[in-house]
This record gives structure tokens, C-alpha cells and sequence, in this order.
């Protein structure tokens, strides 16, 4: 969808933002990039839509040689979102909106309407409509940006920092959203971003840059976090590469121990048993619909001949099918026992994940 | 406005301090006519001089290296002693309206090009970029971006060029265009204090109005300044 072809940006300063980059973001993929500053991540967005000029190469965007397109021609196809929006501080949250439907002529009408639809869906309140951005918090005026990008639907979204003045929760919650919104609209994202947590939650593909504009990796965030490409990627990527990787992966692609696992009507003996056989000292307690009951570790059970009727401990923790295998991990270390139980949708007992099941995951 | 207009002086408040009423009354009609007047010479220069800076405004926010010279120019014309400057334009415009109207818009020049240019520039970086990436350019990206942005900075500008301006026109009537200032020199000549007092109250008055209407156009022209968050 676009294609960068050896493009170079030297500016007249005599720096170089960027140097003979390949890069080709697919369709309907979210490809950020990332890196220190001074690595010409920002330089790059600006050329898909000529607000920076390449000094060489060639760039394509939708199959078009994008250096021989007008340049507003070519900018009305491209959503652009930059920190806080970049929104128009005179302007309505409507009219903020509406911006290029009415520079492409549309009647007032049609793009209010339009904008209405947008509001609906990036999230926001009707009631904000007619409200001015200084008067929208800063998620808000986020949520007009991505609007705004999208108004004429173009099926490209430059993205520059979007979530960057926002705090932390408000940028956790914006991602979660961005990531709804795309698995709805399909857009072609380019997304710069100078934190790799937020590039690993966002990026489909992750283009790693070094000082100078130079491509050190370009890969799937699993691939980068399993097979860092050299030093600078690995350091980029930092100490806590391995929980990243359990972060990307969900509890469902692993697949559960059963666990030394034993019916409420079953007798302290009959545990014993069970718990030698897992080789543990604990068991997992459930009743008939397989709904957990509780745990214990053989000693505590003494002779009692019904589980059902003691009083077990519960876990801190439960993990589901759709948490991430860091949460899993997370489940554990909480755990006296060291593992994550894992619950299905009803509440029913699935198994438990552990040590092994994560280590032999990460190897892979 | 024609000299043969002059007012009458009565015999007992001639040197006397003190406001004369029945004077006032008498010359409620003349006192008027230099009211207005003063106005034309005030709303004349400013807006002749609003066309010129924003032409030259424009042209330095297109061309950054325009500005520093302009401002020199513009700065050392508000230098030139204003009676020197009215004095020496008789010889070229007569005692014609222009010999006010000139100069008068000469020094608005340096105000109103310092603030359109100002305004401009402190349209924020990620407006205009946003802007330029959503494919505004020329006549519309200044009209629908740019000036809106601007104008609480322009119009501060002309507030400030036109209460300048409401004091200067008084100086202009010593080459024989009206205004507030012939009272003065009624006062002046004929050593009566009352017109000189009416002058000073009604100038005061014309620029403390002027400003507040212009502030009132502003807020009306920027709502979104008004709103509290």
C-alpha cells in the first residue's frame, strides 16, 4: 500500500533524517515506527504525504508514484493524527470533524451528519459536538483527531505520537480503542511512536530505526521479541524482552495442564493419591458441573472423608482463554503453588498453566 | 471644516477656570461637528492603514526576510515628530483632509504590521500542520485557519493604532483640519478653559468608547475565546 523505494532525506542543514530505506507498509496493517530520537521515524511519516520532500528514492502509495500526485491531492487521501489531534483550536468539535468533507465541497448537512457517525464511533458523547477543544479533556480531543482522520474515510492513517500527551491510563485505554476501531475500519496505519511498549500493543509489523534514519529490523513484534536482529534492536527492546513476549501471546494458544484435579465427593486418601501421581502436594477441589471448589495441600486435609465439605482455600487469581500468558504469569507468582488457574467463560474449571507450559512456549 | 465656523466667547468668562455651560449649549452644534470629525480622521487613517499592514504583513509572513526591513521602515516613520510631519506635507497635499490623513496612517503602519505579523506567527506548529496535511493551501488556509487564529492578536494591534490615533488627530488641527483639537486651540487662543475641557472629556471619552466596541467585535468575531473550559 505504500512502498518506500532506497529514499533518502537530507535536509539542507546536512543531516540526514533518513537513509536508503525499503519499506513497505501492507494493506490494512498498523506498521509503527519506532526508535530514538533523531532516527527519522517522524521524517518518514512526513514524506508519505509530502510535508517532507525525499531528497531520493522513490515512494508509492495505493500503487501510485506518490512524488507525481499534487500534493493536497494526494493529502486529502491520508487521515493524518498528530499529538493532541493538532485540532483546530476555533473550530467545534462538528466543525473540527467536518474539515475536509466541506474542503471536498460536501453539503453542510451531509457532513454533519457524517460527523455524528464518526463521534459515534471513536467514542464520544453527542453532547461534545458543539464544544470547543480547549473545553474536551485529552482523551477527548484524541478521540476528534482519529474522527477528524477519518472523515472521508481515506484508506490510509498517518499517525504521529497521537497518544503521547495523554497520561498513561488514558493511553492504555486510547490503544485498546485504536485497536477496536482498526479491526472495524481496516486502514493502512503508519504509526511513529518513541515507546516500544506502545509500538509492541500496536504495531502489526514494527520497523525498529536507528539514528540517521537507518532500518535496523522490520518484523512482526513476535519475531523481533524472539530473533532481535543485532545489539541495537536487542537494547532497544530491553531487559523484560521475555515478558514482552508472554504479553503478545494469549492463555488460549497454550494449552492447559489438567492438574491434579479431584471430585468434591472424593476423600482426603483418594487426593493423596492424585497429588502423588501429578507429583505435587496440593489438588485442585470441583464439584459435579466441574466448577471449582477450592484447593489444599495434602497435609491439611487430614483424614476427612468428603472435600467438599472442608473449608478450601481459593486462588488470588484466575486467568481466561482471552488474558495474555504475562498475566498467566502473573497468576503464578501470586500463587502459593506456582501456577495460574484457569477459568472458562461459566466459571468452569479448564486446568492450570505453569512454569513448564511458559518456558516451552518462549523456546519455541 | 471651514474656519469661519468660530465659536463666540462670552465677555465675563474670558481667563476665568471653571466649565462655562451656557458656552457649551450655545455651541453644542460646532461642538458636534468636531466630534464627528474627529472621528472621520481617526477611522480614516486606521483603516487605510489596516489595508497597507496587511498587505505588508502578509508579504512578511510569505517572505520572513520582508519583515526586518519593513519593521525598520515602518519604525523610523513613527519616529518622524508628528507637527514636523504634518508642517512639511502642506506644501504637497495644501490644507486639504490628506495632509492629516497621511501621516496619521504613516503611524499606525508600525502597530498594525508588528501585530498581523505576531498574530500570524503564533498560529500554532501542529495547527498548521494539520492544516497543510488535511490539504488547505493559499486564500483558503489563510481566511479558515490562519486569520481566525490571528485576529485576538491583530485586533489588539487596532486597538491600540486606533486610541493612539483618537490622541494624535488632536495635533492635527494645528494645520487646520478639525477634531477635539480645535477646541483646544479655542481654549488656547482666547484663554478660556471650558472648550479645552470639553475637547479633553470628549477625546477620552471617543477613545475609552472606541476601544470597548472593538473589544466587544472581537469576542463577537472569536467565540471560541470566550468559552471558559
Amino acid at each position: 500500500m505504500i512502498t518506500f523505494e532506497q529514499v533518502t532525506k537530507r535536509f539542507p542543514d546536512g543531516t540526514t533524517a533518513v537513509t536508503e530505506l525499503d519499506l513497505d507498509v501492507p494493506e490494512g496493517e498498523v506498521v509503527v515506527l519506532v526508535g530514538p530520537s533523531g532516527c527519522g521515524k517522524t521524517t518518514t511519516l512526513r514524506m508519505v504525504n509530502r510535508m517532507v520532500e525525499p531528497t531520493s528514492g522513490r515512494l508509492f502509495v495505493d500503487g501510485r508514484d506518490a512524488l507525481r500526485i499534487a500534493p493536497h491531492e494526494l493529502r486529502r487521501g491520508i487521515g493524518y493524527v498528530i499529538q493532541a489531534g493538532g485540532l483546530f483550536p476555533h473550530r467545534t468539535v462538528t466543525d473540527n470533524i467536518t474539515t475536509v468533507p466541506r474542503l471536498l465541497g460536501w453539503e453542510r448537512e451531509r457532513a454533519t451528519r457524517r460527523a455524528r457517525e464518526l463521534m459515534e464511533l471513536v467514542g464520544l458523547d453527542a453532547v461534545v459536538a458543539d464544544r470547543y477543544p480547549h473545553q474536551l479533556s485529552g482523551g477527548q480531543q484524541q478521540r476528534v483527531g482519529v474522527a477528524r482522520a477519518l472523515a472521508v474515510d481515506p484508506p490510509i492513517l498517518l499517525m504521529d505520537e497521537p497518544f503521547g500527551a495523554v497520561d498513561p491510563i488514558v493511553r492504555a485505554r486510547l490503544q485498546q480503542e485504536m485497536l477496536r476501531l482498526q479491526a472495524e475500519v481496516r486502514k493502512t496505519i503508519v504509526f511513529v511512536t518513541h515507546d516500544i511498549d506502545e509500538a509492541i500493543a500496536m504495531g502489526d509489523r514494527i520497523a525498529i530505526l536507528n539514528v540517521g534514519g537507518v532500518l535496523e529490523q522490520f518484523a512482526t513484534p513476535a519475531e523481533l521479541l524472539a530473533k532481535p536482529a543485532n545489539a541495537f534492536v536487542a537494547d532497544f527492546l530491553g531487559e523484560e524482552r521475555g515478558l514482552k513476549r508472554l504479553s503478545l501471546r494469549k492463555v488460549s494458544e497454550v494449552t492447559a495442564d489438567p492438574g491434579p484435579v479431584v471430585g468434591a465427593d472424593a476423600s482426603a486418601a483418594d487426593a493423596g493419591r492424585v497429588a502423588a501421581e501429578h507429583g505435587t502436594d496440593w489438588v485442585v477441589v470441583v464439584d459435579d458441573d466441574r466448577h471449582l471448589v477450592g484447593w489444599a495441600t495434602v497435609d491439611e486435609l487430614g483424614d476427612a472423608a468428603r472435600l467438599g465439605e472442608l473449608d478450601l482455600q481459593q486462588p488470588r487469581l484466575f486467568v481466561y482463554a482471552e488474558n495474555s500468558l504475562r498475566a498467566a504469569l502473573n497468576a503464578m507468582v501470586s500463587s502459593r503453588v506456582g501456577v495460574a488457574v484457569r477459568l472458562g467463560p461459566q466459571g468452569t474449571y479448564e486446568g492450570v498453566v505453569t512454569h513448564e507450559i511458559l518456558s516451552a512456549e518462549l523456546l519455541r | 471644516m471651514s474656519l469661519s465656523a468660530v465659536p463666540t466667547v462670552t465677555a465675563q468668562a474670558g481667563g476665568q477656570p471653571g466649565v462655562d455651560w451656557a458656552w457649551i449649549e450655545r455651541n453644542a452644534g460646532y461642538i458636534g461637528e468636531q466630534f464627528v470629525e474627529h472621528l472621520l480622521l481617526t477611522s480614516i487613517p486606521v483603516a487605510l492603514g489596516f489595508v497597507i499592514a496587511s498587505a505588508l504583513g502578509l508579504a512578511a509572513v510569505r517572505w520572513p526576510v520582508l519583515y526586518g526591513p519593513l519593521l525598520s521602515v515602518t519604525g523610523l516613520l513613527f519616529t518622524i515628530p508628528s507637527l514636523a510631519l504634518f508642517v512639511l506635507l502642506i506644501a504637497f497635499t495644501g490644507l486639504t483632509i490628506w495632509t492629516a490623513v497621511i501621516p496619521l496612517t504613516v503611524y499606525t503602519l508600525l502597530i498594525l504590521l508588528r501585530n498581523i505579523v505576531e498574530g500570524f506567527r503564533g498560529v500554532p506548529a501542529a495547527v498548521r500542520d494539520a492544516a497543510t496535511a488535511m490539504g488547505f493551501r493559499g486564500v483558503r488556509r489563510i481566511l479558515h485557519v490562519e486569520l481566525p487564529l490571528a485576529l485576538p492578536v491583530v485586533f489588539a494591534g487596532i486597538r491600540i493604532a486606533t486610541v493612539t490615533t483618537i490622541g494624535l488627530v488632536t495635533v492635527s488641527s494645528l494645520v487646520g483640519q478639525g477634531g477635539l483639537g480645535q477646541l483646544f486651540l479655542d481654549g488656547f487662543y482666547r484663554s478660556f478653559p471650558t472648550p479645552l475641557y470639553v475637547g479633553l472629556v470628549l477625546s477620552v471619552a471617543l477613545a475609552v468608547t472606541a476601544d470597548l466596541l472593538l473589544l466587544a467585535l472581537q469576542r463577537a468575531l472569536t467565540p471560541w475565546t470566550r468559552t471558559v473550559s
